[in-house]
């Protein structure tokens, strides 16, 4: 049996009093955990940023990268190794900022990877400024003025380019959080999660309060996700709504992932196959093509 | 000396098929038992402006082309007016009635006119798309050329599409028996068909493709852009027989990284790319260097900067290649300069990526990764590749470890790398400083200790880096100092130097970073003269030299037109002591 102290480690967070990656920190064991798998059988992915110091503060295997390039570095390893659950956790600015091409690609690529991203609507390592999900007016550091541009709608953006498995969480809705991190470890290609983050030091507008007053569950107004205008709609819901659905927005299992469509990995993992053992002709194939 | 040494000219306009007539011929020439070395040369476009294909060919082995062309194969009157003055005074040229051009200018030249009606040929038996082929086979007749060769070539490039091949080859032969009623024999010595062992047709960067692939380097990651695309084509064509993972990726910053991911998972990986690519490739680099990921790079330069000439060559970037990226890790820089060579070196900058878990870039350029070679087969020795890994520990050799620490300090500044996916295994790889154990740590000591037995790593490269080949007399006036793709032109001016009686040798630099120090120190002890040749504006390895051990030239020769260095060029600027 898995536990979720087996994830624990020596590294104590450097995250404020408050913050909303407590609750996706233990959301994240506990799913683990659940799911059955031990440390080793699973690649943590992050970026730069103060939720992509996840890995730091876990005993798993990690990779914590650059800010903005956490879906490449994934994927790499996913090609390399796709019998790995990999899951990559990474902030708004680096998911949809620094890293927005990655992610377009990533969802009509249909990559197997569980994408958790902590949306706190703010650039919070670097101390305060505004983010691609910062709602329009709002003042920070780089917007004294107030935000002049539209917050990205995440999950509209995926669902519209053929996203197969769209969620969205909330940090203090552990069970919920864990629940969908399973669901997404489950799914055949890219599983995305939304996870509504309070930042309880840079963005004390959108406090605990603040969502519980908005956030509600879909599966508790009888929401199918197999209905991607349905779900198109809830995405659209919020930025600029005062609801914020929660749970499976969109879930279509229905389509390969990347990775079982390459010829190479029929035989198992690009990792786990040997070096070229191969007989004379096929070398001597390879000149030829030059006589 | 060569009995025979003929320099062909195929033009015309983009579009017109001159790239699949030059490489084609070159293999036909091939075939026929003589060396050959063709270089393309291409505008920016895909249809329009001027491209040409120049193709040498001897008895004896060749290693750069001569801008004197005796064969002119014209599609378009352009072709003539652009290349009359490369002509040799009693050279021929060969072009359909049909194209306008100034009949006087060329009588003016000393050349010789040929006009037979190669046209109605094509679209007798074909199209007008074929008086390529035409052209080829008339020529092959004017020079003595076993036109089998070609029709060998034609069946090749056309495969399974026998109706076209079948058309080609009519076209061929009706205008190869047109040239017997006059020109047939014209050029003299005739390229007759020659006993040789099989040889094959390559480029640079198709060999370094072939080496990697036989290097167990199973992963690619790559954007395209011109000249370093035919890596990634060449990777992807051959992706479901060998059991590659091949991803074209959104743009170069996921191709790194995707790259560095692969590598983490325990594949061998590289990208390819050239100078505006790897701009964006930087950081990337820097994350492998921090991490200590393997991760190799094919570096295919063209001029810059921002676009520069897009389908040109150049070697500038050799500085950036050395100096990529912020702060301090190390690297390896590498800049094979023939095909068998590139094709060592993609075997040798995987094992040198796993043993030293750093970045290695393979420095090349365009002219390097289209010039076409005719090298004997067996230079390529497929069947005895050796792989190796460094210290990479996977599966059961995780078994017996407690306590595993990636990042552990030692010696020789490498640490034990651990395949994901063992119990005893599980770390952190992080691009962030970081104690042993591979967590985040911002320590003053945990610092310096950690950059310390980083750069410790490029010490012990720097012991394995080759000194530069030396190349003519032992005691010379002058010594040319040349580098990477170069080698070819730079070792032929030498030559016909000393031929002429002058006093000249060379040294060549292939292992360029880290600088083999020493072995170069040794190397030019006691030239007298040193001379830098160049394919860039500034003398950036001269600049280089003079860094690392103090030496500075005393002429540079710089050639940064876009096209690549000749023979000739070198000798017009060569000051002799």
């Amino acid at each position: 049996m898995v536990s979720h102290r087996d994830y624990s480690n020596e590294v104590r967070p450097t995250w404020c009093p408050g913050c909303g990656n407590y609750g996706i920190w233990n959301a994240i064991k506990r799913a683990l955990a659940q799911a059955g798998l031990a440390p080793h059988q699973v690649m943590m992915v992050t970026g730069i940023g103060c939720g992509s110091k996840m890995n730091d503060y876990l005993h798993i295997n990690g990779l914590h990268t650059l800010h903005g390039r956490t879906l490449a570095l994934a994927s790499g390893f996913r090609l390399a190794n796709h019998e790995m659950p990999v899951i990559a956790v990474h902030g708004d600015g680096d998911a949809w900022g620094e890293g927005g091409n990655h992610f377009l690609h990533a969802v009509r690529r249909n990559i197997g990877l569980v994408d958790l991203v902590e949306n706190n609507h703010i650039y919070a390592l670097t101390k305060g400024q505004y983010s691609p999900t910062t709602h329009q007016g709002i003042v920070t550091k780089t917007s004294p003025q107030g935000a002049l541009e539209q917050p990205l709608h995440p999950l509209a953006v995926a669902i519209t380019q053929g996203a197969t498995f769209v969620a969205r969480g909330f940090s203090l809705d552990i069970a919920g959080l864990s629940g969908l991190i399973i669901a997404a470890l489950n799914h055949r290609g890219y599983a995305l999660i939304d996870v509504m983050q309070v930042c309880a030091t840079f963005n004390r507008r959108m406090n605990y309060d603040w969502y519980r007053q908005r956030v509600y569950k879909l599966e508790d107004e009888g929401h199918d996700p197999s209905d991607r205008m349905a779900a198109l709609a809830k995405a659209l819901e919020y930025p600029g709504g005062e609801r914020i659905a929660s749970g499976i927005l969109y879930q279509d299992a229905s389509q390969p992932a990347y990775e079982e469509q390459l010829a190479a990995l029929g035989a198992g993992s690009l990792v786990s196959q040997p070096y070229a053992t191969r007989p004379a002709d096929d070398y001597h194939q390879l000149i030829a093509e030059y006589t | 000396m060569a009995k025979i040494d003929l320099t062909f000219r195929i033009g015309g306009e983009a579009g017109q098929g001159v790239e699949s007539s030059g490489a084609g011929f070159a293999k036909a020439l091939a075939r026929a038992g003589l060396h050959v070395f063709a270089v393309p040369s291409y505008y920016s476009r895909i249809r329009g402006g001027h491209n040409h294909y120049t193709l040498r060919v001897s008895d004896e082995p060749l290693e750069a082309i001569s801008e004197r062309v005796k064969v002119l194969l014209a599609i378009n009157g352009e072709c003539v007016s652009r290349h009359l003055d490369a002509m040799v005074p009693n050279g021929v040229i060969i072009v359909d009635p049909s194209v306008d051009l100034d009949e006087d200018a060329v009588a003016a030249s000393g050349a010789r006119l040929l006009r037979p009606d190669l046209l109605s040929i094509a679209e007798a038996h074909g199209g007008k798309v074929m008086l390529n082929t035409a052209l080829l086979a008339y020529a092959a007749a004017v020079t003595g050329l076993d036109l089998g060769h070609i029709f060998g070539v034609i069946r090749d490039n056309f495969g399974k599409r026998k109706s076209i091949a079948d058309a080609n080859i009519q076209v061929a032969q009706a205008a190869y028996d047109l040239a017997q009623s006059g020109h047939a024999g014209l050029v003299q010595p005739p390229l007759r068909t020659q006993s040789a062992p099989v040889r094959v047709v390559i480029d640079a960067s198709h060999a370094f493709a072939m080496g990697a692939l036989m290097a167990g380097c199973k992963f690619m990651a790559g954007y395209p852009m011109t000249p370093a695309t035919s890596v990634l084509e060449y990777y992807a064509k051959h992706a479901d027989d060998w059991g590659l993972v091949v991803k074209h990726a959104e743009d170069e910053l996921a191709a790194i990284n995707m790259c560095i991911g692969a590598a983490h998972a325990g594949v061998r990986a590289m990208t390819s790319t050239s100078g505006g690519g790897f701009d964006l490739m930087a950081e990337g680099l820097s994350l492998a260097g921090m991490a200590e990921i393997p991760v190799v790079v094919y570096l295919c330069q063209r001029p810059g900067p921002a676009t520069g000439l897009a389908t040109r060559t150049a070697q500038a970037d050799l500085l950036m290649a050395i100096h990529a990226s912020h702060g301090e890790y190390p690297r390896i820089v590498l800049a094979p300069h023939t095909p068998q060579e590139a094709y060592a070196c993609g075997i040798r900058a995987h094992n040198l990526a796993d043993r030293y878990q750093c970045p290695v870039i393979v420095l090349s350029d365009q002219y390097n990764a289209t010039s076409l070679w005719s090298i004997e087969a067996d230079a390529f020795d497929l069947e005895r590749v050796t792989i190796e890994r460094g210290a990479l520990i996977q599966g059961q050799a995780l078994d017996g470890i407690e306590s595993y620490r990636r990042y552990a300090l030692s010696d020789d500044g490498i640490s034990p790398r651990a395949v994901p996916g063992h119990a005893n295994g599980v770390y952190l790889a992080t691009g962030n400083e970081h104690g042993e154990d591979g967590h985040l740590n911002e320590e003053p000591d945990v610092a310096v200790a950690m950059l310390d037995k980083r750069m410790t790593k490029l010490e012990m490269v720097r012991s394995e880096m080759r000194p530069p080949l030396a190349l003519g007399p032992e005691d010379a006036k002058v010594t040319l100092l040349s580098w990477g793709s170069s080698v070819g032109p730079v070792h032929e001016a030498m030559l016909q130097v000393n031929r002429g009686g002058g006093s000249v040798n060379m040294r060549h630099w292939v292992d360029l970073w880290p600088f083999p120090e020493e072995g170069s120190q040794a190397a030019l002890d006691g030239a007298r003269r040193l001379v830098a040749v160049e394919g860039n504006g500034t003398g950036q390895f001269a600049n280089l030299l003079a860094a690392q051990t103090g030496i500075r030239v005393d002429q540079r020769i710089l050639k940064y037109d876009g096209r690549g260095l000749t023979p000739a060029f070198i000798l017009r600027h060569l000051e002799e002591a």
